[in-house]
């Protein structure tokens, strides 16, 4: 391990000396530790055993400019970290068939077989078929459905605390909750791995634009947001367009009139509900029309209408996907798409445009100030404080406009800039409860072979991964955060953690100087000296007032 | 006057001696005297109970002509519905409640849901949870904004609390809020070195430059320290009130610690699991039945547990949604639409009444021609509730973009 951090080390040596800093940059050419662990705790989750020395050593300017190319950053041992897990790298279809399909088999087999057995006896609090006690064939398969959530939250975890590639990690984490969906909501989950691999991680550091159009055509987003059901009310329409030349509005549909239901198999509808159950009627879903300008874009006072609502969600009628049971992939299905002509923000979409009408919805709000404005400032509430200086949103807006979003420039501004090093900014932050276990794991050197009691603690710290219901995401400011049971829990996690009582977790142990700088109050430097073994001092480190903000 | 004698004589007097008294639980035992504030139990039956045979439609020749299998028989079987007013009767298993409606603390509101038409678990329960149905944006829930909107300075950790591991939507948002799987594990946890770390953590948290974490910090150590005087390990229900033993029923025991406990709760919240029965429901007896005897049971020790105090508590029970109408092939029932919600207790409540207009069973009558339709949106009895027990006149904020249709009374 030490081995492989030095060969990290030569490699951001050398890049330092072709990112040489301007005198009036902003970023400290001689920082002091507190400077040191301010960045790392902002562009990362927290300082490690001797980090803020490597940073010294490489220079705090450098470091900050290699983060922001972690293409450029060597990250051997996280590939030795990851071996173990075996759905990382699999598609949607290959983890629907071979986890989740299985389970569904299993679990029908079983009822066939409970169908015909005599009704519980009275007042036993029987519970219901969900929790009665399974076939061993049915855990068998239940425990493989439940493989890829549990891997994909350990990787997050592992990641977050051991790759050398910190402002990725903090990156990754950041976009996945902007464009959160919810592994409890029927079928996302089988779409998850996938989802955070090839729609959020691959665009972190690019383009906004790119990373929009991933996540819209992601079947997680997909089904999260309800769009592959949401329909054109006159349709459907013939599959090749033919009827579709400018004379389409008030057309009758196919069988004579307008506003029609359909006569013709569409995509099944919720899985959450039972096969029997006959399907409900169906039409345009506004759901992910909605959200898309709301929270992935413009923000609520981004200055749309209900009527632009309407039109967005009619621009991405028939944006699909094949077969959503086994891990089918986005589909355009223009049966389902209203042809009409539509109007957002003012912009026409011509008729006709089929899938393009939601690509040009996306170029619109893309590019959109309101756009610019909304992302600088989640990206500057992140990175400096919960109610970041105008101004600095404003810079970095500019930006945004400028670079047509490019993300890694919006970011730069934001990480380089004197805001971010003013004083108020420092230890301004409240941790999450995933940055507090995570920094945890850091800042104490612990060694994680098996993430998985990781994962019950963040959440028992009321931040389960993957499993933020609603789309807003996790909320990123202190009172979301802070209340005394959630105190509690963190002194308790600390307790648990140094304790070594955590199955696959070999706790390090924790010194002040290292963790929080020195930059303690007299009351918890009494209590840590009067502590009576490393393990009390390392848990009163991490379970501090200090250590709670970053 | 009454809080604070019971107070006195429960805990303060113990706690006093013990020369503590946190400064939160001081304001509370002074606003005492002048306000004796109201409190909302919540219950939420997770999964969509099937209200038609919670509270039986035994009138409607419908009803059992669409469920030949799993019907609750009339009132005149023995086996069959408990008569309320000659239409409804609730399921036998319901038993316990029978005296609470007798009694008239017991209101039912039927027919009752969502204007969203969602057949999703996880969608309607956000629905129910933020009381924004259709609005899936909205980041808090209708009870947190309930304490938003009814904030004071004698507010307590205790002020909302949920039996629960995770804070439920409903209690998510700008107001502190608890949850809490086992009181008696309120605490922090190190073995032999419990106390000397507490004391450390503590003292940290007392002389944190940090205002917000060392509030928080010194409001989570008194009241840990309240709950520890309490000693929830050794309480006794009064009254001969006996709790079902199920996660349930200790959540609602527990709930009934923090009431008399006087630590300022104001907003409780349980649940119970088991409804979905897509598969084997049972009738008058079966799956159904017995989740319904834990539900009931538990509601009942909960009211005779609190005595003279349910009249300033209203238990509000809710459930995302009903099921169809009609029996599937499995002897179950899917998601439908309308259900029935249970008010209990307060002394304003008007009980022995099932209320909202019955829409009937008849295939035209239903929702998308299979669901009990819904004729009164659960915001409203949310609304009432709020305005008639917790006495908020205006209830806008905490249910936006609702507007309020004529109240349906079963709060006087």
């Amino acid at each position: 391990m030490k081995a492989l951090a030095r060969i990290g080390l030569v490699a951001l040596l050398a890049a330092s000396t072709v990112a040489a800093t301007p005198s009036t940059s902003p970023v400290p050419s001689n920082p002091d530790d507190k400077t040191i662990l301010h960045v790392l705790n902002r562009i990362g989750f927290g300082a490690r055993p001797g980090d803020v020395e490597r940073v010294r050593q490489i220079g705090l300017s450098a470091y900050i400019e290699q983060q922001l190319h972690p293409e450029r950053i060597r990250d051997e041992q996280m590939a030795a970290r990851l071996a173990g897990f075996e759905t990382l790298n699999k598609s949607s279809r290959d983890i629907a068939q071979n986890y989740y399909l299985p389970a569904q088999q299993a679990r029908q087999r079983a009822q066939l077989a409970k169908k015909n057995a005599p009704p519980a006896a009275a007042g036993s609090g029987q519970p219901d078929a969900a929790q009665q006690p399974r076939t061993p064939e049915e855990m068998q398969f239940a425990r493989k459905m439940r493989e890829p959530l549990m891997e994909l939250s350990e990787q997050k975890i592992i990641r977050a605390a051991y790759s050398e590639r910190q402002l990725e990690e903090v990156m990754t984490d950041f976009w996945f909750n902007h464009f959160n969906v919810f592994a409890g909501k029927g079928q996302t989950r089988e779409y998850l791995t996938e989802y955070e691999r090839e729609a959020i991680r691959a665009h972190v550091l690019g383009k906004f634009r790119d990373l929009l159009e991933a996540t819209a055509k992601s079947p997680a987003m997909l089904f999260y947001l309800d769009n592959w059901q949401s329909v054109d009310p006159n349709g459907p329409h013939p599959a090749n367009g033919e009827m579709f030349g400018g004379r389409v509005f008030g057309t009758p549909g196919r069988n004579g009139r307008i506003g029609a239901r359909f006569p013709m198999p569409i995509p099944q509808r919720n899985p959450n509900q039972n096969p029997n159950a006959k399907q409900a009627k169906r039409g345009l879903n506004e759901n992910y029309g909605r959200e898309l300008m709301e929270l992935h874009t413009l923000g609520v006072d981004g200055g749309y209408t209900q009527e632009d609502v309407v039109d967005v969600a009619r621009a991405f009628t028939g944006w699909t996907m094949n077969q959503p049971r086994q891990g089918g992939s986005f589909r355009f299905e223009p049966r389902f798409h209203d042809p009409r002509e539509k109007v957002v923000l003012g912009r026409r979409i011509k008729a006709g445009g089929g899938e393009s009408d939601g690509e040009q919805v996306l170029d619109i709000l893309a590019a959109h100030p309101s756009t610019a404005r909304f992302i600088s400032t989640k990206l500057a509430r992140r990175f400096v404080s919960d109610t970041p200086p105008p101004a600095l949103v404003e810079r970095a807006a500019q930006r945004f406009r400028e670079t047509k979003g490019d993300i890694r420039e919006v970011v730069k501004t934001i990480i380089t800039s004197p805001e971010f090093f003013a004083a108020d900014a420092y230890r301004a932050k409240v941790k999450t409860p995933f940055e507090f276990i995570v920094s945890s794991i850091r800042a104490t050197g612990t060694d994680v072979t098996d993430a998985t009691p990781l994962v019950q603690s963040v959440r028992q710290l009321g931040m389960p991964l993957y499993m933020c219901q609603p789309p807003t995401g996790y909320a990123d400011r202190a009172d979301a955060w802070v209340n005394t049971g959630a105190l509690l829990n963190r002194m308790n996690f600390a307790l648990q953690l140094v304790g070594g009582r955590m199955r696959g977790i070999e706790p390090g142990t924790a010194t002040v100087g290292a963790v929080l700088a020195n930059d303690i109050s007299p009351a918890t430097a009494e209590t840590i000296a009067k502590a009576t073994d490393p393990k009390q001092v390392a848990a009163l480190t991490l379970g501090s007032p200090e250590f709670q903000r970053r | 006057m009454f809080s604070r004698r019971v107070f006195m004589k429960n805990g303060g007097v113990a706690l006093l001696s013990l020369g503590f008294a946190p400064a939160f639980l001081a304001r509370t035992v002074e606003a005492a005297g002048a306000v004796r504030r109201k409190i909302l139990i919540t219950v939420f039956q997770r999964g969509a109970v099937d209200g038609l045979n919670m509270v039986v439609p035994f009138g409607e020749r419908e009803y059992y002509s669409a469920r030949p299998s799993i019907a609750v028989p009339r009132p005149t079987d023995p086996e069959g519905a408990l008569d309320l007013d000659g239409f409804f009767g609730l399921h036998p298993r319901l038993a316990p409640f029978k005296p609470l409606w007798d009694a008239r603390q017991l209101a039912i509101v039927h027919a009752s849901g969502s204007p969203d038409g969602t057949r999703s678990h996880f969608d309607a329960q956000d629905y129910m949870e933020s009381a924004t149905p259709g609005v899936k944006s909205t980041q808090d829930g209708w009870l947190n904004r309930y304490l938003h909107a009814r904030e004071h300075a004698d507010a307590t950790p205790f002020r909302a609390v949920a039996l629960a591991s995770q804070l439920p939507r409903s209690l998510q948002g700008l107001e502190p809020a608890l949850a809490i799987g086992q009181i008696g594990q309120f605490g922090i946890r190190a073995g032999q070195a419990t106390d000397m770390l507490q004391a450390s953590f503590e003292s940290q948290y007392a002389a944190a430059a940090d205002k917000v974490l060392g509030r928080t910090g010194g409001e989570a150590f008194d009241a840990v320290k309240m709950l520890k005087s309490a000693d929830p390990a050794k309480y006794q229900p009064e009254n001969g009130a006996e709790y079902p033993r199920s996660p349930y029923g200790d959540a609602l025991r527990q709930i009934a610690q923090l009431v008399k406990a006087d630590v300022g709760l104001e907003v409780a919240f349980a649940e119970a699991g088991g409804w979905d029965t897509h598969v084997n429901q049972g009738a008058a007896v079966g799956q159904l039945a017995g989740r319904l005897d834990d539900f009931s049971r538990g509601i009942a020790a909960l009211v005779r547990d609190l005595g003279d105090r349910m009249a300033d508590i209203v238990v509000l029970t809710m459930s995302e949604f009903g099921r169809a109408v009609a029996e599937n092939g499995n002897r179950g029932t899917d998601h439908g639409h309308g259900n029935a919600m249970f008010i209990i207790g307060g002394q304003n409540v008007r009980g022995g009444k099932v209320y909202g207009r019955w829409p009937g069973l008849a295939r035209e009558q239903r929702y998308d021609g299979r669901d009990l339709a819904v004729t009164t949106d659960f915001r409203s009895v949310f609304a009432e509730v709020v305005r008639g027990h917790l006495g908020v006149a205006d209830t806008k904020t905490i249910f936006p973009g609702f507007t309020e249709p004529q109240k349906l009374g079963f709060i006087a």
